[in-house]
């Protein structure tokens, strides 16, 4: 009962907290920023719309939203928020959690291709790209957990007999790990240095232009999508700087909650202090990532002998 | 240069003096003129009884005019000469059916018909819808992709067509095609009674009001033998200052927020209404509309107003150089701007780049010190010390130009203060411009240099109006910006130049 509970809450409070980057942005430029429940009040908005389609698209276009969001909401039904355990887990979840997403992209790609629109097929190109990258990162800390843990579970990691805890004595790595994580999380969810969700510029944009053709209630489970997946890697970096559990769960709530506020506050920040990079520089970045996991993983070989 | 006749920015001179040669002597003049540091002002077209004649005005540090007659074709001075003639001898072929032959990329500039009611040179029926209808410079090869950008854009800003020929991400030539605003003011003018030149000349690019309602003002004046007291001169290059002040903010602030940069962004968004009102603090217009007028200005400047901007400029300086240090100090801003949308020094002076587009390439050309009108004669210049020709270069150019003209203002209220300039307010008449005369202004505009010609019949009506905005020089600059250049860097080059779209579709 538990598990649904904490996921319920989870699928219910994600579309809070990037309101809060917003409120976050806008207090460091000096602005009085939009209302909190910001995001609850545009799905709301959209979903009360009708949906255009262009001829030219077919079956596909109208695929791509649906999916994007049934994968987006499947990825946290695996995730062991708070210290709970999940409503599914078995071994070798992990793996099957990041290819889950990759569906949902795939099919966000293909609906972007649908169009025929010469800047849809140029961030679809973009959106592949990073994230390719992104994934050697993604497995070399799976790699990394594997080595630490000795599962391919999501929930052994952080609720099992050999947790992931910075106390730990392998907590050192772990802050490789982190810092990694947060930079996937930014490439992933197409924020500032990475991709900036709020230009109206086309040319320049690589997740958002790939929705550009969607409208109403297609829009809004993109959004939504976005909002839990923006959620699920926010929740990973919190499980692993989750320092401890406690025996009551509204107080583990409270802590797994305080510490993704924070999460999200330092996205937030990190998009007012850095100007975006060049597009030839975001690999760059992203290795840099793939590097810092690789090292981690590289000393735990060293630890384990 | 024997043919050339030296004329003088904002003095009448009589059309009979302007130098007739035949084209031959034309070509070589201009060819030779334009090849050895010379800049195209004007070059247009003009019908005078069942001819056309085509006149020059040409500069180096001094500006000089020169006319031709012709017949329905003639030797391109583009294919032939320089590049700087190719946008001119465009709008020649659009406007009167007169063919450059051998130019090589002969399109047209705002799709109408000509004024001469002869065969169209591009062959287009305009009854049919003719934008996107004609060829564009295309790469092939089994890599490369073509993005279409506009004429509708994401955002509210004006119509304009883009053509990338992309490999992957890199930009290889891009095409800019305008028009989509096209409003006929040079042939509405002539059919106007004076009294509507202001209200029509101020609109003709929204954020160059005071440039152009100065370059007409001082055309008419100069027609109409009418002399402006020093008290509204003062204001008007205040006015004009106040402009390029405002425009440079906005486009830093938005330059920012192009990078993703938001803190500085909202900053300069909010100094930017800061000036915008110290606008209306002269005119009661945030743009300056209603302020300039033939023969002085309908606002004069009283103590108060001189307190208010004082005041203001006073609160802002500091405010400016804060949000300039955030905005040049971040390295990753640096990382973006530099080595960004480049244009070389020797492909600036090919193009004939004009403005702050033209100083950040290293051509120091400013119309405020070589042809001063107004209050601009004597007042200090300014020096820029990064002219790489890249982003960073424009937004560098632009900071120390917004330090400049504060420091201009100050002199200028100064001045105004210890003069104790009265003047009496003005407002539009209808004015006797004499007969069968040639008159060229030239202003530096925020943009860089705006030019208004006149030439009047012989019974003293406007026979012919141009105006030239300096984007028509720059919008090639842009084009030549982005070769080799990723396509995700065009928002952030297209904000460094900020062309206007209306000021060049006219």
């Amino acid at each position: 009962m538990e598990s649904f509970i904490t996921f319920a809450i989870a699928a219910l409070t994600a579309p809070l907290f990037p309101g809060i980057i917003l409120k976050v942005k806008a207090f460091l430029a000096g602005k009085k920023g939009p209302p909190l429940f910001i995001k609850y009040f545009t799905v709301l908005k959209l979903l009360r719309k009708g949906s255009v389609y262009s001829t030219s698209t077919s079956f596909i276009f109208k695929l791509g939203p649906v999916v994007s969001f049934a994968t987006a909401l499947i990825c946290l039904l695996f995730f062991p928020f708070a210290d709970r355990a999940p409503i599914f887990s078995f071994h070798g979840d992990i793996i099957v959690i990041f290819y889950i997403m990759g569906i949902g992209r795939f099919f966000t790609v293909i609906a972007a291709l649908d169009t025929g629109s010469p800047f849809e097929g140029m961030g679809a190109a973009r959106e592949v790209f990073f994230s390719t990258l992104a994934e050697v990162t993604i497995f070399t800390t799976l790699i990394l957990f594997y080595r630490l843990t000795g599962s391919l579970s999501f929930s052994e990691y952080f609720i099992g007999d050999n947790q992931i805890c910075l106390l730990n004595a392998s907590g050192a790595l772990l802050l490789f790990v982190i810092v990694a994580l947060f930079m996937v999380l930014l490439t992933e969810n197409s924020r500032v240095p990475v991709d900036d969700p709020a230009t109206h510029l086309e040319l320049t944009m690589i997740h958002e232009v790939m929705i550009l053709d969607h409208s109403g209630p297609d829009l809004a489970l993109i959004e939504l999508a976005s909002f839990y997946k923006l959620f699920f890697y926010s929740a990973f970096i919190t499980q692993i700087i989750y320092p401890f559990t406690h025996t009551s769960s509204a107080i583990n709530g409270l802590i797994f909650y305080g510490i993704l506020f924070g999460i999200y506050v330092s996205i937030g920040i990190t998009e007012s202090i850095m100007a975006r990079c060049k597009m030839n520089l975001i690999p760059q970045f992203i290795l840099t990532s793939f590097a810092l996991v690789f090292f981690a993983a590289i000393l735990t070989m060293g630890v384990l002998q | 240069m024997y043919n050339l006749l030296k004329i003088e920015n904002g003095i009448a001179i009589s059309r009979e003096a302007i130098p007739q040669v035949s084209y031959e002597q034309f070509f070589t003049t201009l060819s030779e003129f334009v090849n050895n540091d010379g800049f195209i002002v004007q070059f247009f077209a003009y019908k005078d009884g069942i001819n056309h004649k085509l006149i020059a005005v040409v500069r180096n540090t001094d500006l000089y005019l020169i006319s031709t007659q012709v017949g329905t074709s003639f030797q391109s001075l583009t294919g032939n000469s320089s590049e700087k003639f190719h946008m001119f001898e465009r709008e020649i072929a659009e406007q009167f059916g007169l063919k450059p032959d051998g130019h090589p990329w002969l399109k047209m500039v705002r799709y109408h018909e000509n004024y001469s009611g002869v065969k169209d040179v591009f062959g287009n029926d305009y009854n049919k819808p003719i934008p996107g209808n004609y060829p564009y410079f295309s790469v092939e090869g089994d890599a490369i992709h073509e993005v279409a950008v506009g004429p509708v854009h994401a955002g509210i800003i004006e119509p304009g067509h883009f053509r990338f020929q992309c490999a992957g991400e890199e930009v290889l030539h891009l095409e800019i095609q305008l028009g989509y605003q096209h409003r006929g003011i040079e042939m509405m003018l002539p059919k106007l009674p004076h009294k509507r030149f202001t209200s029509i000349c101020e609109a003709i690019a929204g954020d160059t009001t005071i440039g152009h309602t100065l370059c007409m003002c001082q055309a008419v004046e100069a027609l109409a033998g009418l002399s402006v007291a020093p008290g509204p001169r003062i204001v008007r290059t205040i006015a004009l200052e106040l402009e390029r002040i405002c425009n440079h903010i906005g486009d830093l602030g938005a330059l920012s927020g192009d990078v993703a940069f938001n803190p500085p962004a909202a900053y300069f968004g909010r100094l930017r209404g800061e000036f915008l009102n110290l606008l209306q603090v002269l005119s009661g217009n945030r743009f300056g509309k209603g302020l300039v007028r033939p023969g002085g200005i309908t606002y004069v400047m009283g103590k108060e107003q001189c307190t208010l901007i004082r005041d203001k400029l006073a609160e802002t300086t500091p405010e400016l150089e804060h949000v300039c240090a955030l905005l040049f100090d971040a390295h990753t801003v640096q990382a973006r701007f530099e080595h960004t949308g480049t244009v070389d020094h020797q492909m600036a002076t090919d193009l004939g780049l004009v403005g702050f587009a033209g100083r950040a390439c290293n051509i120091p050309y400013d119309a405020r010190v070589t042809f001063p009108t107004e209050y601009y004669e004597g007042l200090p210049a300014n020096r820029n010390l990064i002219t790489n020709g890249d982003v960073n270069s424009r937004a560098m150019v632009r900071r120390e130009e917004i330090m400049h003209s504060l420091e201009l203002i100050n002199l200028l209220l100064d001045m105004h203060e210890s003069q104790r300039y009265t003047a009496t307010p003005l407002h539009t008449q209808d004015h006797n411009l004499s007969p069968d005369s040639f008159v060229v202004t030239i202003n530096e505009g925020w943009r860089g240099e705006v030019s208004h010609c006149i030439l009047t019949d012989g019974d003293g009506h406007v026979q012919r109006y141009k105006i030239k905005d300096p984007s028509f020089h720059n919008w090639t600059g842009l084009a030549m910006s982005l070769r080799n250049q990723e396509i995700s860097d065009f928002p952030l080059c297209n904000k460094s130049f900020n062309l206007s779209y209306c000021g060049f579709d006219l």
